[in-house]
């Protein structure tokens, strides 16, 4: 952009009146959509890479294999407390009640038994839901209450075979599943995004407002 | 699901506090602060710029020895409902960013502060100086930021805050009904830090339009009056003391006015 302009204001005091109406004109417009066009493909190609930094979970994890493997589906693992609240991740001790010893063949198993189990040291998952702190989102009111499944708002996670990488917003330090990975904020699924518009959507929808400022911050 | 949130009524949590037990021990102010996660300021004695969600004022009739009296008066947020519980609170009806609203389920006033950009038309609306402004980002020195309620969002420089009557509690309580699937909550379920902590129980608190909750039986008590009742704006705290000086102070009265010429009955039920 800044060479067109620099061209322009270098001609335009030395030409002729007729030239004013001709070539310069096309090539300000010219350049114009050039730069234009440039701008949008980096705003919309290059921008939203350069917003996330990559981080890799410390180990991978099979949800489907474990799926296969427990009774009670997702809350087998990811439990409610005694008192309501919930667990989110399991902790440690959870996983080592099986994973003592090495159980099957995988690398990622062999890390997490041999650097954490071993070490009682609790796995530093990242975790891509985390909401920012002035959030309050209940478990209990969804999925006992409203009788949601998980993957409504957590996609199809249970028959993931591994994990994805942990995208951080460079500015916000919050995942990219929070804004969700389209930049311009179209859903395809409801588990597409994590903001308060998508909440409040979904409360319009099923309860007829989106509720006071309470019931979801803190 | 639609018509069910609808057609719930609505419960108006609401707080009692008999001044004749309160001694000014200031435990609810310190239960408050820890409960809320509010920082000390170097110098609390500073009040311009310490913040306490409920505050114990002194009042004194005024009196020369020996008849000088001294009363106790602690003042959370009073969480108006304005003229019939409609919302139209002070604070609320100000407000340019919408960070405060009226919860019609609960009758608690809200303050989300990452809505609020500090114009603090609010603490010039509000009467009762509820609503505290932060002049500077809190600081937490050595270990204490340990110490901080994960349930409760800490404050930035720039936005006001102020009593929530502990809305987390009323949020952890509900979860905890939820997964044994209920819907209500008991009295003692719900009840704020204050509550809890004052040691003469002076504080009551509960649902003010359930005749089972203690507060809906107190409120009725004849030596019982609200702050500033005549302002029509419906608070949600009610003081008892058998004192009439007290009563008196809740107001501003002429010299020959009758205590109680309120318009009690309009401003509650109208």
């Amino acid at each position: 952009m800044s060479t067109s302009n620099h061209e322009a204001d270098s001609l335009a005091p030395g030409e002729a009146p007729d030239r004013k109406q001709g070539a310069p004109g096309g090539v300000i417009v010219l350049f114009f959509i050039v730069g234009f066009a440039l701008s949008m493909a980096f705003g919309w190609l290059v921008f939203p890479k350069l917003l996330y930094s990559e981080k890799n979970q410390p180990f991978d994890f099979n949800h489907k294999i474990h799926m296969d493997l427990v009774d009670s589906g997702c809350e087998s693992c990811h439990v409610f407390r005694e008192d309501g609240t919930y667990a989110g991740v399991p902790t440690l001790a959870q996983c080592a009640d099986c994973h003592q010893d090495v159980q099957g063949e995988s690398k990622d198993e062999e890390v997490f038994v041999n650097e954490y189990v071993a070490n009682e040291k609790e796995v530093p998952w990242l975790i891509y839901s985390r909401q920012p702190d002035c959030v309050f989102f209940s478990h209990a009111a969804h999925v006992k209450m409203a009788e949601m499944e998980c993957k409504e708002c957590h996609g199809d996670i249970g028959e993931s075979e591994s994990l994805k990488v942990y995208r951080e917003n460079r500015i916000t330090g919050y995942s990219q599943d929070i804004w969700g990975e389209n930049i311009a904020g179209i859903r395809k699924n409801t588990w597409d995004g994590m903001k308060m518009t998508d909440c409040g959507k979904c409360h319009e929808e099923r309860m007829g407002s989106k509720g006071p400022c309470f019931q979801c911050h803190k | 699901m639609k018509k069910e949130t609808e057609h719930k009524p609505g419960k108006k949590y609401g707080m009692v506090i008999d001044l004749d037990k309160c001694t000014g021990c200031g435990s609810c102010m310190a239960a408050c602060m820890a409960e809320n996660n509010v920082p000390c300021k170097d110098d609390e004695s500073n009040k311009l710029s310490s913040i306490t969600w409920i505050r114990v004022y002194r009042l004194t009739n005024r009196k020369p020895f020996p008849e000088t009296e001294i009363c106790y008066l602690p003042r959370p947020c009073m969480h108006c409902g304005g003229v019939g519980d409609q919302g139209h609170s002070p604070c609320v009806s100000v407000c340019p960013a919408t960070a405060t609203d009226y919860d019609h389920g609960t009758g608690i006033v809200s303050q989300i502060y990452t809505r609020c950009f500090g114009c603090r038309y609010c603490m010039a609306a509000c009467p009762y100086h509820a609503r505290y402004f932060n002049w500077w980002d809190p600081v937490w020195p050595g270990d204490l930021k340990k110490t901080l309620s994960p349930n409760v969002s800490p404050r930035m420089r720039g936005v006001v805050e102020k009593c929530s009557f502990c809305f987390h509690r009323y949020q952890l309580a509900m979860e905890k009904a939820y997964v044994e699937g209920r819907r209500d909550l008991e009295e003692g379920e719900y009840q704020t830090a204050c509550t809890q902590a004052c040691p003469s129980g002076a504080i009551t608190f509960g649902d003010l339009d359930n005749p089972d909750h203690a507060v809906a039986k107190m409120k009725e008590h004849p030596n019982a009056f609200r702050l500033l009742e005549r302002l029509q704006t419906n608070p949600k705290v009610y003081y008892i003391s058998s004192r009439e000086w007290v009563r008196r102070a809740g107001d501003n009265y002429l010299k020959n006015e009758p205590t109680n010429s309120k318009p009690r009955a309009a401003a509650h039920h109208g």
